[in-house]
């Protein structure tokens, strides 16, 4: 099927007017951090659930709804946010139109695909907090930060022109096996996010934690996003290793793609109990997530472009 | 103390740690680490050409992590330790785990506890219906929650219920289903094999007689390359297709096969062979894995005798199937071995589907062969190949031209049709080009085996994920006067939060705020734990 430039074209103005306009709410995101007066409570607030695991409802200080200037800046960066996704889903489905199947046999169609999981995700978190949202609302930015940092790099070094697909990526598994592996990795970048902030909250008292959304929340949200990639990333790994017993002539080799994959479903294994274990729920497993994170993105990155195997992706 | 008790505490010790959440961990742990160098080293069993390029790269590093056995990490005893480890302490852990299980099935949810207000979920309420009401509707809200009622004194009657007792058994399934992928995964390893082979694409047969009959084979440690099942398959042809700026559309090769109860009586049977689409026979598989060219060449010597050779040239530039190769040729007729020894020709160059001349220089513009060309050395002499070193045949030996004993005699580029004479008037005629396919057979009896316990791995994970376990106990009290007092406490069991709003439903339910009567409902849901 030929390829279309004109669609093409338009694919890639959205997904620079995405970025411009995830990059505006993060702005705005930034603005609200910091416009949003320190709450005197929280840092006890944080000892108390530091210590025994247990919480303390304390109430959020800004559970009265005081709509003041941080409330209106947050709303307008999370409206924004939602706008950005969707022109951001526009990009990716002219670029499948484009090309005429899923946008993601290359670098740059991957990493697009999984800053719009990674964003979707997070509105949908915010979604179900529903009266929580105020405190979880200022994760905002931290999310939009490396989503706006990997899709800068995806437009410009990983950027790829619309190709069709080599013979050996021209399976209907590519839609199965790819899209798990995408909406699992823009699940766990939320994850990862939080956990990460968990720990930089972690010292109790510190100024930075003050503004935060308090530790619980952001244990649970690094918690509950995990769970429901970890089933996800599993499912990736076995249709990929179906795929690789059609295409490569045994479901598993020790491709350092796949090797890496297993890696990183470990440390989320090790993640899952960690969180069962006594002394380890809190900063450890928090670590444990964040540990796992950073194997993913290698595993993307590093592995794809520096370890050759079979992984290899056309345009990069 | 007795030396007995002695051993068995120690035993009994190291078992439980072994077998401990923590140690799981750990090893878990050290799972992940130690596969990371076998993802980021090369590896032996992948490629072993670039673990020796590592290798020459590295002088001092590269023999350490050699004995260290960080080129087949897979293959390595301390890999195996720590995979044998974490299967014990699984063992250790499920199986008490599951006889637990089984006995929790057995007995009532727990008796309720006799403050209720500590829980992190609560509720009281008075209720002007009878405490048999009351609990006769708990019992109906509570329809597919396990039951157990009781009774305190003072004619309180209590109600004990729980539910999501799949959690625990999609655990246990995705922990037992684990288990079980492992072993499989090392049977399949074990009376497995891999082979590949390359066959001419112009009508040439490839049978499964033996590991002999490969290139490269590739046999599990049960495996002794003898008794394989015997199929036979032809290629006829192969068809690639192209993008016009060279990247590869689609790979078809055109086979005819003989599946072992085919060979008696001689039938073949029709297959398109393609990328992603293997051919099926019983448990062993054909796949198509690359292809390349094989330039066929005819030398007449002096004395009017013809030798033709048709030999695969590998790809040297996939993106444009520029090959490089090497064809040889005894001198024929001759016997005497020192005669023959100075006579052996070799055919060695470049060959380019679609000829590109920088000068005289070949290289290739296009993949497919639109306009094919070599560009070849011929040597004559000794080749070597009685001098008890492997031979390739995809080059010469240097050593032999290092050592003078073979000479080059001419070079020059030919398209079809063309030749070349030697000073001493041989002609070398390059005659056409013949493609070829390269092929693996994979055979590996476990691998749905495998299947199996991963999609029971998939399914016990979704349960052990979504499903919450959690208590619900109800407390009726007869009022002062008349009426009752109905008390409500809840604890989830497991990290899953999101007990709280199915608590209040219930709590709706089964409180109902009566007749304006103080006290009001109460709930209180403490989130979080
Ligand atoms: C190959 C090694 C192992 C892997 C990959 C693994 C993986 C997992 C995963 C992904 C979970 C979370 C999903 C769930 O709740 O079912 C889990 C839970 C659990 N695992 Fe393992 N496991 C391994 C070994 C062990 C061992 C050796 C033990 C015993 C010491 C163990 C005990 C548990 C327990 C108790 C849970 C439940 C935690 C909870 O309730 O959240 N696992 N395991």
């Amino acid at each position: 099927m030929p390829i279309d430039p004109v669609v093409e074209y338009y694919s890639d103005l959205a997904y620079g007017t995405a970025l411009v306009l995830y990059l505006l709410a993060m702005v705005l995101h930034a603005v609200e951090y910091s416009v949003t007066p320190v709450p005197v409570t929280t840092a006890a607030g944080r000892v108390a659930a530091e210590g025994n695991g247990a919480v303390a409802t304390l109430a959020p200080p800004d559970s009265t709804p005081m709509r003041g200037t941080p409330e209106r800046v947050g709303r307008s960066a999370v409206a924004l946010t939602g706008l950005a996704v969707l022109v951001h889903a526009s990009s990716l489905a002219l670029r499948g139109a484009a090309i005429g199947r899923v946008p993601w046999a290359n670098m740059y169609e991957f990493t697009s695909a999984i800053c719009w999981v990674a964003v979707a995700c997070w509105l949908v978190a915010l979604y179900r907090q529903g009266s929580a949202a105020t405190s979880l609302r200022r994760l905002g930015g931290f999310v939009l930060l490396p989503v706006v940092v990997l899709m800068f790099l995806g437009g410009t070094v990983l950027y790829a022109r619309a190709a069709p697909l080599i013979p050996s990526l021209n399976s209907y598994w590519i839609t199965i096996h790819v899209s798990a592996a995408i909406t699992a990795t823009g699940i766990l970048l939320v994850s990862g996010v939080a956990s990460a902030l968990y720990l930089v909250g972690a010292p109790a008292g510190s100024r930075i934690a003050a503004r935060l959304p308090d530790s619980t929340t952001l244990d649970r949200v690094a918690y509950r996003t995990a769970v429901v990639a970890f089933p996800i990333w599993t499912f990736a790994i076995i249709a990929g290793a179906i795929w690789a017993e059609a295409a490569w002539g045994h479901y598993w080799g020790w491709d350092p793609k796949e090797t890496c994959a297993l890696v990183a479903w470990v440390v989320y294994a090790g993640y899952l109990h960690a969180r069962a274990t006594a002394g380890w729920r809190g900063s450890p497993a928090a670590w444990i997530n964040v540990v796992g994170f950073a194997v993913m993105l290698f595993n993307l990155f590093f592995v794809n472009i520096v370890v050759a195997g079979l992984h290899s992706y056309a345009g990069l | 103390m007795n030396r007995l008790t002695q051993l068995t505490a120690l035993a009994r010790n190291t078992w439980r740690g072994l077998t401990s959440m923590r140690t799981a961990l750990a090893l878990l742990f050290l799972l992940a680490l130690g596969a990371l160098p076998g993802a980021l080293l090369p590896q032996y069993s992948l490629n072993a050409q670039r673990v020796r390029t590592y290798q020459a790269q590295h002088p001092t590093l590269a023999p350490v992590l050699d004995r260290l056995g960080f080129f087949e990490v897979f293959a390595s005893p301390w890999f195996a330790a720590i995979y044998l480890l974490l299967f014990v302490s699984l063992v250790g852990c499920v199986v008490p785990r599951s006889i637990d299980y089984a006995r929790q099935l057995r007995r009532p949810p727990v008796a309720t506890p006799r403050n209720l207000g500590r829980l992190p979920h609560h509720a009281v309420s008075e209720s002007a219906s009878t405490p048999a009401e009351v609990i006769a509707t708990a019992r109906r809200r509570l329809r597919g929650w396990r039951i157990a009622e009781g009774e305190e004194h003072g004619s309180v009657r209590t109600l004990s219920a729980e539910r999501g007792y799949l959690r625990e058994a999609g655990n246990l399934v995705f922990h037992v289903a684990l288990l079980g992928l492992l072993v499989s995964f090392a049977i399949g390893k074990l009376v497995g094999y891999e082979g590949q082979v390359i066959v001419l694409a112009n009508g040439s047969q490839f049978c499964n007689s033996g590991s002999l009959a490969y290139d490269s084979f590739r046999p599990g440690r049960s495996v002794d390359g003898t008794a394989l099942t015997p199929f036979c398959v032809q290629v006829n042809g192969f068809t690639p297709t192209y993008q016009p700026t060279g990247a590869p559309q689609d790979y078809r090769a055109a086979i005819t096969y003989q599946a072992p109860g085919d060979i008696a009586p001689g039938t073949w049977h029709p297959y398109l062979l393609k990328v992603n689409d293997p051919l099926r026979i019983g448990g062993t598989r054909v796949y198509l894995l690359g292809h390349g060219y094989a330039p066929q060449f005819t030398v007449t010597f002096p004395d009017g005798q013809q030798r033709s050779a048709v030999v695969q040239w590998p790809p040297v530039e996939l993106a444009t199937m520029l090959s490089e190769g090497t064809t040889k040729f005894d001198p024929p007729g001759v016997t005497d071995d020192a005669a023959r020894r100075t006579g052996q020709l070799a055919i060695t160059g470049l060959f380019a589907p679609t000829a590109a001349f920088r000068g005289s220089l070949l290289s290739s513009a296009f993949p497919d062969m639109l306009d094919p060309a070599v560009a070849i050395d011929v040597l004559k002499g000794d080749l070597g190949n009685n001098s008890g070193r492997g031979q390739s045949i995809f080059s010469i030996d240097q050593s032999m031209v290092d050592s003078g004993r073979l000479k080059q005699v001419a070079r020059q580029n030919l398209r079809p049709g063309q030749q070349l004479t030697l000073p001493d008037r041989t002609v070398v005629h390059f005659d056409g080009v013949t493609r070829f396919v390269s092929l693996q057979v994979s055979y590996d009896p476990t691998q749905l085996w495998v299947l199996g316990f991963a999609v029971l791995v998939l399914g016990g994970l979704g349960l052990s994920l979504t499903v919450k376990r959690r208590r619900l106990w109800v407390r009726v009290t007869p009022g002062e006067l008349a009426g009752t007092v109905v008390e409500l406490g809840g604890l989830a069991r497991t990290e899953a939060a999101g007990y709280g709003e199915e608590f209040e439903q219930i709590a709706a339910d089964l409180l109902p705020p009566g007749r304006a009567q103080p006290p009001v409902p109460t709930v209180l849901s403490k989130e979080g734990r």
